[in-house]
């Protein structure tokens, strides 16, 4: 029971135990690392700022995950994508005489039709044109914030209403931070996509072997291009919120470099960049994990200007520790000091099923 | 003639977790023998071989090549010490020449001297009669000869030891015939061959001894000439011999007024297969026919749209039916079991359970996923009515062995419950039990009513199960035989004299 529920969860074994790492070193910098405090009526502190912090990766390592499994590829203009939504979203908010909750949600709908033409665009050139993945998505890449500078019209607009400050820090009788609550809310819509479709077997299928999943009824250019749609839905989820965050629309800075990030945490999470199975588990602990390294580094007070030098290193020792080579090695090892102790009893074992074929 | 022993293995034993693979064997190879190692899959011929090779570690046992001890830990140690290898899949560079696949690693000075090389790789072509040259592209060579340049690769260095692991599984006749004359020219040369192969024939054409395993345990040595095939393929499978023998062929009822399960009308595809017609009657076993690019493959990939259709009508039970593509067969009830197991069958990284509802789930629709209970039960109630050798549902479908994928499909496709299901080479590549129990399958489909269409490039497997042979050659059907027609000759004679009109 415990050996199998072990082997479940063996995938997550990496980005768990880069986590425990990161929070031992946390603790050994100060025992208060966990404190948390109330500030205006809401938490505050190191863990939940990871919360917050890590919501737009979150929810784009989602995507990421998708789009990795089924075309084999990755989409390196999502953080452009959720620049050019977020821009559609500040223009119908500011066109408001006044501001509700339906212009909110109206805005947001709105950039969200906008994030799935994205992801259409992107995903027709990979599905029908086949172009590779990260080459289709160099052109919204490239192109992508001077189309969002076009729709702002001026440099950075800013969102000053109520509610934007709401959604980008804390509902007043709410303990929790409002993007926190809303990555909660997207992980369970994609629980639920999960739940009631076959996503993930289909996506798995064309991502492992697009002839055989076609020949049984599959068609992987469909599946690619509906990954890419729900990459486009994450682009425009992630920009809603990190625009609400900022509190205006700064199409330069917004999301810069994310994919970098949403790339790492798909690898982190145990998930071949090469398409297949995959893990959106994973993939979520892995972005938590990038943000918990990047806070940590904060704390541990390196030069801003050295930071990434640092992340750097991490993550290299990181995928050194988690390449199959070193894996391979460490379980022999692991198999050499157990077979000592138990060498005997399993002997036995194998003698009394008589083969040990049948055995599991 | 046979010389002195070269290689000699006693009491090795070898462990995976879970499985004894080899349990105490003993194995001798002389100089200048080809010895055949038998056995179904999972016997431990693989195992044993790689043991040999270097690129497994015995757990216990004795090896001793040319009398000295030996215990290698790496496959270059074995290479080193003149045991070639060369596995089933070609592990060359097709974008190579020929001379520098021969040659790429094996020496470690930074500088080539390409003119040495070539004249090198030539001289060693034309020791070996292999027809081709040096500095001719791999890919521009037959897949024979390309087997026969990865042997010349093996054996250059020194070779007293040759191992041969399926080399013919892609080969036709002529080629089997060319890579034969190498070995026989190696054999004469003193190499020590181990031949591993599914297929009896050639074990009969080219060994000496032969060696049988079974479930891991050695079964015994022989005489190639002692041996008869019958009492081989009884020590192959221990005591199922019987089933071989009594599988009878299932004869339907069918009188031509009855409408036809599938019916194709001047049917062609992309894939260049003449328009041609095809009927099939419900509980009927029928046969492509032909050699290898006769158009069976395309007849049948034609007629599942697995390849794109350019013309003709099909109709279902009479009713002219629209297939465009693999999922409206699938909802018309046709399966279809592709030839290339690993390229369009299997999705390698998935369970054996998602692998086996895979179809039916996609019938079922995007939005009805089985419960995991659901799929457990369908999986393990297949996996039990098949008899699929796996540890558990949830096991990778690519670590289990190549019959056991196949019966995985199969499972599949019978979970979907066709009308007609096409089965293209089911029996490729997979041991001599699992091809029995198949054709088995097969026989007792047809007498619950379904319609099959059997693939084979053996042709007396099609012979034992098949009512009636469609005959093909050169992309046309040139013939059909039913009843008493129904042998090797007439099928030779009908491709023989078809065609040319």
């Amino acid at each position: 029971m415990m050996r199998s529920l072990m082997k479940r969860f063996s995938h997550l074994f990496l980005p768990l135990s880069v986590m425990a790492l990161l929070i031992i070193i946390n603790l050994v910098k100060g025992a208060d690392y966990f404190r948390i405090t109330m500030v205006n009526g809401a938490f505050y502190g190191n863990i939940p700022n990871i919360f917050f912090g890590a919501s737009e990766l979150v929810i784009l390592s989602i995507g990421m995950t998708l789009v990795t499994a089924a075309s084999r590829g990755q989409d390196i203009s999502i953080g452009e994508s959720a620049t050019i939504t977020s821009a559609v979203f500040v223009q119908y908010v500011l066109q408001a005489n006044e501001v509700t909750l339906l212009t909110i949600l109206v805005a947001f709908l709105l950039s969200s039709v906008v994030g799935l033409a994205l992801g259409a665009f992107n995903g027709t050139l990979v599905s029908i044109f086949k172009v590779q993945p990260m080459v289709a998505s160099l052109i919204l890449f490239t192109g992508g914030r001077s189309i969002a500078f076009m729709i702002d019209g001026k440099l950075s607009p800013i969102l000053a209403n109520d509610l934007s400050n709401k959604i980008g820090t804390v509902i007043p009788g709410i303990p929790i931070q409002t993007p926190i609550i809303l990555t909660v809310i997207f992980i369970a819509l994609i629980a639920v996509l999960f739940k009631t479709t076959n996503l993930r077997l289909y996506v798995e299928a064309v991502g492992t072997n697009p002839n055989a999943a076609r020949l049984n009824g599959i068609n992987p250019k469909k599946v690619i291009f509906l990954t890419f749609l729900i990459m486009g839905f994450c682009s425009a989820f992630a920009g809603f919120i990190a625009v609400n965050k900022a509190g205006r629309h700064d199409s330069v800075n917004l999301l810069k470099l994310i994919m970098m990030d949403a790339i790492l945490a798909v690898a982190i999470g145990g998930n071949s960049l090469n398409g297949g199975k995959f893990s959106i588990t994973g993939s979520i602990i892995g972005a938590y994990t990038i943000e918990m390294l990047n806070r940590t580094l904060l704390r541990l007070e390196i030069e801003p200007a050295m930071i990434k030098v640092f992340k750097a290193v991490f993550i290299i020792i990181l995928m050194v520790v988690a390449s199959p080579v070193v894996r391979a090695s460490i379980t022999k090892v692991v198999d050499k000091v157990r077979g000592k102790g138990r060498g005997a009893s399993a002997a036995m074992t194998v003698k009394a099923t008589g083969d040990g074929e049948k055995e599991e | 003639m046979l010389g002195n022993t070269i290689l000699e293995m006693r009491g090795i034993s070898k462990s995976f977790p879970g499985v004894k693979a080899l349990d105490s064997v003993d194995f001798t190879l002389r100089s200048g023998e080809i010895h055949a190692l038998m056995g179904e899959n999972g016997a431990g011929k693989s195992t044993l071989i790689k043991v040999i090779a270097g690129a497994y570690e015995k757990d216990s046992g004795s090896i001793t090549l040319e009398g000295a001890p030996i215990h290698f830990k790496a496959p270059q140690e074995a290479q080193n010490n003149g045991i070639g290898t060369v596995y089933q899949e070609i592990m060359l560079c097709p974008n190579l020449t020929v001379a520098e696949n021969m040659y790429i690693g094996r020496s470690h000075s930074p500088i080539v001297n390409w003119k040495q090389m070539n004249e090198q790789g030539q001289r060693l072509l034309a020791s070996l009669n292999i027809p081709a040259r040096a500095t001719q592209e791999l890919s521009s060579c037959s897949l024979a000869v390309q087997q026969m340049i990865a042997i010349a690769r093996a054996v250059d260095m020194d070779c007293k030891i040759l191992i041969l692991d399926e080399p013919t599984s892609s080969l036709d006749e002529d080629e089997v015939h060319t890579l034969f004359a190498l070995m026989r020219e190696l054999k004469g040369r003193g190499v020590g061959i181990i031949f591993i192969t599914h297929f009896l024939e050639q074990v009969y054409e080219i060994s000496d001894r032969i060696t049988v395993l079974r479930n891991g345990k050695l079964v015994g040595e022989y005489e190639t000439i002692a041996l008869p095939q019958i009492e081989l393929i009884s020590k192959m499978l221990g005591n199922e011999l019987d089933d071989i023998t009594g599988l009878k062929k299932y004869e339907p009822d069918v009188s031509d007024a009855s409408v036809p399960v599938f019916e194709a009308i001047g049917l062609s595809s992309v894939a260049g297969v003449r328009p041609f017609d095809f009927t099939i009657q419900k509980g009927e076993v029928n046969g492509f026919a032909g050699l290898l690019g006769s158009g069976r493959s395309e007849s049948a990939r034609a007629i599942f749209t697995a390849d794109r259709v350019t013309g003709g009508e099909v109709r279902m039970k009479g009713k002219r039916v629209k297939i465009k593509t693999p999922l409206n067969a699938i909802q018309h009830g046709i399966g279809y079991l592709p030839e290339d197991r690993k390229g369009d069958g299997i999705i390698e990284d998935l369970s054996v359970r998602d692998n086996i509802i895979l179809t039916l789930q996609v019938l079922n629709g995007f939005f009805k996923p089985f419960s995991l209970k659901q799929a457990q039960e369908f999986a393990e109630e297949y996996i039990e009515r098949l008899n699929i050798k796996t540890p558990t549902a949830d096991t990778p479908i690519k670590s289990l062995s190549g019959g056991n994928q196949q019966k995985v499909i199969l499972a599949r496709w019978l979970l979907t419950h066709p009308e007609y299901l096409i089965l293209d080479e089911p029996t490729r590549g997979i041991d001599v039990g699992t091809k029995v129990e198949i054709q088995k399958l097969v026989i007792a489909l047809a007498h619950e009513g379904m319609s099959v269409t059997f693939i084979s490039s053996e042709i007396d497997e099609m012979l034992r199960t098949c009512s009636r042979l469609i005959v093909m050659k050169d992309r046309e059907i040139v013939g059909e035989l039913r009843g008493s027609q129904l042998t090797e000759s007439a099928v030779m004679n009908v491709i023989a004299k078809g065609g040319k009109k």
